[in-house]
């Protein structure tokens, strides 16, 4: 039995100890990401690494995801004769859901895994040593451009992505389905609001500041030597994908009320 | 020790202790350097020394103990204080920690880069002239790290070191892992870059070589204490037996009596 709550007590403070340091983590990061010098070249590099060599990914995700939504939601409205409704569903889905929750996860596979590698590998190798020899801060140069990036990057590429999105369900619509093209259209607009859009933004700047911030933290904190820096970007991946999961319900519901 | 009483030490490392968890590594840690005096730190794997560098320089903080640089206590500084400070010093890092994802000028004039404007040509002129100083080709600069063998990166690492002419140069293990020519070779680039800048010295290395000839002092660390300092000229009269043993590679003797490397593997410290 002692045993019992002394392991619990081990975990319990290993949880506190955790969430203190992400917090101081998060203190510092925000704070020289907005404390000049900006390293704007730093920042348009992260920014083409994370946005532009993301959208072939993000666009294939979004594309064949807006292809099966219309597919599925087709075969069960069928049976209840709401095979109209197809259109609407497919562009509310995406937009306030499938687009950021989707772009969201495939990003942090993708870049929190290359950015808790990379930092990781520069922490084990001196780098991030050498950089306060060299009178540079690593949360300004490291870590502050990587989070700006993602915040900004995400919405862009979920918005993009949407429009994929809403494109492959009109494809499986119109040559699959057999819808007519001017109605389909005309349903995926009718009951489309801004709202819908700006919730998906916001979901997906959240996402992109956890992307950054969990492949940052952990790559920072990477411990030594290959295993280090593998175990660094697994553990990246794996909370900022549970992280997006939890933010994903945290949005919605309070965006809703 | 090493003493000049007409003059304050260019660095001053009082009783400094430094622990992770329950492992001492630097227990009661004492040295002096004098300005423009080269010491060479030496001491078996794992007694402590790069810990001791990154105290000086305050990558790590002390547990206790003084550290001075020119009479200024450094220990407890703000953060501005401590950016200024490390101003005023270069160090090269054991494995180069050269930056992976910047071409060869840009490592180079990277500090100078964060203090002032210059562009791109400037910048790249300005290196080309450092690595050529250091014996290497101008076309080296628009390289990356990886693309160079471990002497050219070694040489590289002491010229982002040395590119904003500083006062202090900290040098950790700066031939291990090169053969004795390229070692040779590095070590008189230290030399010269050294007299050079009149800089003060102070180096890490296994090397007795390389101490021999980049030396003025060497002090010895053993348990996490300085236990010989004294002129290079003395190094094989010291009648301590752990000097004696090291200077000399025995395999057998005090120093492998018992294990004495304090492992410190698990520490976790960042400094921001």
């Amino acid at each position: 039995m002692i045993d019992l709550f002394r392991s619990l007590g081990i975990g319990l403070l290993r949880l506190c100890q955790l969430t203190g340091s992400v917090a101081l983590f998060i203190a510092l990061a925000l704070r020289w990401s907005i404390t000049p010098p900006f390293y704007g070249k730093q920042i348009l590099k992260q920014i083409i690494d994370i946005g532009y060599y993301s959208l072939p990914v993000v666009g294939l995700t979004t594309l064949f995801s807006g292809m099966v939504l219309a597919l599925q939601s087709y075969t069960g409205f069928a049976r209840f004769s709401a095979e109209d409704t197809v259109a609407t569903v497919v562009v509310l889905s995406v937009t306030r859901e499938l687009g950021p929750v989707l772009a969201g996860l495939m990003v942090a596979g993708r870049i929190g895994a290359s950015i808790a590698a990379e930092i990781g590998t520069m922490r084990v190798t001196d780098q991030i040593d050498a950089l306060e020899t060299l009178s540079t801060r690593p949360m300004q140069y490291l870590v502050g451009p990587r989070i700006i990036a993602g915040t900004i990057c995400l919405p862009i590429l979920v918005l993009i992505g949407d429009i994929i999105g809403v494109f492959g369900g009109y494809l499986v619509g119109i040559y699959k389905l057999e819808f007519n093209s001017s109605i389909y259209l005309s349903r995926t607009l009718e009951f489309l609001e801004l709202n819908d859009v700006i919730l998906g933004v916001i979901k997906a700047a959240v996402f992109g500041f956890i992307i950054g911030l969990m492949g940052c933290y952990h790559g920072y904190n990477s411990g030594r030597g290959a295993e280090g820096v593998g175990k660094a970007t697994t553990n990246a991946v794996v909370s900022s994908s549970i992280l997006i999961l939890i933010a994903n319900y945290t949005v919605t519901a309070l965006f809703i009320g | 020790m090493t003493n000049n009483k007409n003059k304050v030490p260019k660095i001053n490392m009082t009783n400094v202790t430094k622990s992770f968890g329950s492992d001492p590594v630097l227990n009661g840690f004492s040295l002096l350097i004098n300005e423009g005096e080269s010491l060479c730190l030496i001491g078996t794997s794992g007694s402590g020394k790069s810990v001791a560098l990154k105290c000086l320089i305050g990558l790590l903080s002390p547990d206790g103990g003084s550290i001075k640089i020119d009479g200024l206590e450094t220990i407890g500084q703000n953060k501005t204080q401590h950016e200024d400070l490390l101003k005023r010093f270069g160090m090269t890092f054991q494995f180069g920690a050269l930056f992976d994802s910047l071409p060869i000028w840009e490592n180079v004039t990277f500090r100078l880069r964060q203090k002032e404007k210059l562009t791109k040509r400037e910048s790249k002129e300005i290196a080309k002239d450092i690595i050529t100083q250091l014996g290497l080709s101008p076309q080296v600069i628009e390289l990356f790290p990886a693309e160079l063998s471990g002497g050219m990166q070694k040489r590289v690492a002491i010229a982002r070191a040395i590119a904003d002419k500083p006062e202090i140069l900290l040098f950790d293990e700066p031939t291990s892992g090169l053969d004795p020519i390229t070692s040779g070779v590095i070590n008189d680039l230290i030399l010269n870059s050294v007299n050079r800048l009149g800089a003060t010295t102070l180096t890490i290395s296994h090397d007795m070589a390389s101490v021999h000839q980049i030396a003025d002092t060497v002090a010895m660390l053993h348990r996490g204490k300085i236990i010989w300092c004294g002129s290079i000229r003395d190094i094989n009269h010291t009648g301590i037996a752990e000097v004696d043993q090291f200077v000399n590679g025995k395999p057998y003797g005090p120093l492998t009596s018992n294990n004495t490397a304090i492992s410190y593997s698990n520490q976790s410290e960042t400094t921001d």
